[in-house]
C-alpha cells in the first residue's frame, strides 16, 4: 500500500506552526494569499469540513488538533499525516484533476470517528 | 432441505473457489446429516459459527432499539442448532467504543456474561477498533486473559487470528507481521489457513475506513499458500471477494448495517442503515461454516437475527 507518502504530498512538519508565521486570513475552506489552508481537528469534526482548490495550484494544508491525537487521510489523493495531539502539521497538496476528494480521520479517536469526514473539491 | 443432502449437493449450490455460499437457507439447511451437517462428510469434517460486531454497550434506537436484546437472540439461535459446532469465534467489535476506561471494561465484562450463555464453550474471541484503539488492547487483554493475536490448529486446519485494531491507525505493525512469518515458515503449502481478523486485509473502501494500513504485507506473506480463507467483519454486511488465490469473507454485524461499500450514497460517511420497525433485525445475522480440510473447501450458511428464535 501507498497511502501514507503520495506522490502529490510531502509532510513538511509536524508542531511547528508558531514558528511558520503563518496567515489565517482568507476565505474558511480556501487557499488564502500565502496559499496556507488551515483546518482544525476535534472529537469528531473537522473545521471546514469542505475545502474548494484550484487545479494545478499548489496549496498547504495545515491541520490543527484542538485535542487528541487524529489521522487525516485523502485515499484518493494517496495523502496521509498524523495530527499530533495540541499540535499542528503541514501537508502540500497539488491537486491535478477536478473533482470531490472524500477526506477523513484514520486514526480511531472515539465514538463519533466515524463520521470524522470531510470534501476537498477540486475546481477549474 | 431434506435429510437426503450431502456434502456434494450444498457445495454445488453456488460455488466460488471451493466456497459454498448458501444465504437464507435457514437452519434445516444445515441441520441435516452427520456432526459436521451433511451425509457423507469426511471424518476430520467440522463446523464453526462466526458471529461479528456485536457493540455490547451501543445505544441508538434509530439503528436499533432492540440493541441488548440481539446478542441474546443470536446466542439463543446458535444453541439451538440441531449439532454443536467445535468452536464459535466472535470477529472484533465485541463492544461498542467509550472514552470511559472503567465503563469499556464494564461493557466487556457484561458482554462475558452474555456469551457465557453459550453452550459451546469453546470460544475465540479478538478485538475491533471499538474494542482496543483507544488504549491500544489493554482493557481487552485485562478483561479476557488473553492475547489479540494467537493461533491454534484444529482438524487439519491452521487458524491465524491476527490483530489489525491495537495499533489505531488500523495497522498490523512489523511486530506482529514477523511473528506471522515466524508462523507461517515451513508450513506446507497445501494445507489449509484460516486467518480470523477485525478489518478487511484488503483495500475494501479506505475512504470509509474499511482497510489496513499494512494488510497487503499479510497478505503477501499468505499468497504462497494455496487454500487461505479470511473471516473478518468491521464492515456490518456479508461480502466475498478474492485476492490473488485468497478468499476473504466478511460476516454480517448483530447490532446495525452498514451500506454497501460500493454504495452511491450522497453522504461520504458510512452512515448505519436504519431500523425497519416493519421488518425488525433485517440486515442482521451470523454465520455457519462448515471445513472440509481434505478438500480445503469451507460451506458457508448466513444465519438470520430476525425470526430465528
Amino acid at each position: 500500500m501507498s497511502r501514507r507518502v503520495g506522490a502529490l504530498a510531502a509532510i513538511l512538519a509536524a508542531g511547528t506552526l508558531a514558528a511558520a508565521g503563518c496567515s489565517r486570513s482568507g476565505t474558511p475552506g480556501s487557499a488564502a494569499d500565502d496559499g496556507v489552508v488551515h483546518i482544525s481537528a476535534k472529537k469528531f469534526a473537522f473545521e471546514p469540513n469542505k475545502v474548494t482548490l484550484k487545479r494545478g495550484k499548489t496549496v498547504i494544508l495545515e491541520l490543527a488538533s484542538l485535542d487528541r491525537k487524529h489521522g487525516f487521510l485523502i485515499p484518493d489523493l494517496k495523502l496521509r499525516a498524523d495530527v499530533p495531539a495540541g499540535g499542528r502539521v503541514r501537508v502540500t497538496l497539488t491537486p491535478d484533476k477536478t473533482g470531490l476528494f472524500p477526506f477523513r480521520c484514520d486514526l480511531f479517536c472515539g465514538s463519533g470517528h466515524d463520521g470524522m469526514t470531510g470534501v476537498i473539491e477540486v475546481v477549474d | 432441505m431434506s435429510s437426503q443432502l450431502t456434502r456434494k449437493d450444498f457445495l454445488k449450490l453456488v460455488g466460488l473457489g471451493g466456497i459454498a455460499f448458501a444465504s437464507g437457507l435457514g437452519r434445516a439447511a444445515f441441520a441435516a446429516g452427520t456432526k459436521a451437517g451433511y451425509a457423507g462428510g469426511g471424518d476430520d469434517d467440522f463446523f464453526f459459527v462466526q458471529l461479528s460486531d456485536t457493540h455490547w454497550g451501543f445505544t441508538g434506537p434509530k439503528a436499533n432499539p432492540e440493541a441488548k436484546n440481539t446478542l441474546p437472540r443470536a446466542i439463543k439461535a446458535v444453541n439451538a442448532l440441531k449439532h454443536k459446532p467445535d468452536f464459535i469465534v466472535f470477529t472484533g467489535d465485541l463492544t461498542h467504543t467509550t472514552d470511559d476506561d472503567q465503563e469499556r471494561r464494564k461493557r466487556m465484562k457484561e458482554f462475558r456474561a452474555t456469551i457465557s450463555k453459550l453452550k459451546v464453550k469453546n470460544i475465540r474471541l479478538m478485538p475491533g477498533e471499538h474494542d482496543a484503539s483507544l488504549d491500544e488492547g489493554a482493557a481487552f487483554k485485562e478483561v479476557f486473559q488473553q492475547e489479540t493475536h494467537y493461533v491454534f490448529d484444529h482438524k487439519g486446519v491452521h487458524f491465524i487470528v491476527l490483530d489489525n485494531v491495537s495499533d489505531p491507525h488500523g495497522a498490523i505493525g512489523d511486530a506482529q507481521l514477523a511473528w506471522l512469518k515466524r508462523d507461517l515458515a515451513g508450513r506446507a503449502t497445501e494445507k489449509p489457513i484460516v486467518v480470523f481478523t477485525h478489518r478487511p486485509l484488503f483495500d475494501l473502501a479506505p475512504k470509509w475506513d474499511w482497510a489496513t494500513q499494512d494488510g497487503a504485507k499479510a497478505l503477501e506473506l499468505l499468497n504462497p499458500f494455496q487454500h487461505v480463507t479470511v473471516f473478518y467483519g468491521h464492515i456490518h454486511q456479508e461480502h466475498h471477494f478474492k485476492t490473488g488465490n485468497i478468499a476473504h469473507h466478511a460476516a454480517k454485524s448483530l447490532i446495525f448495517p452498514l451500506p454497501a461499500p460500493d454504495s452511491s450514497a450522497p453522504k461520504s460517511d458510512r452512515t448505519p442503515v436504519l431500523w425497519d420497525a416493519k421488518r425488525p433485525f433485517q440486515g442482521l445475522g451470523w454465520r455457519v461454516v462448515d471445513a472440509d480440510p481434505d478438500k480445503s473447501s469451507f460451506a458457508l450458511t448466513e444465519k438470520p437475527v430476525a425470526g430465528a428464535l
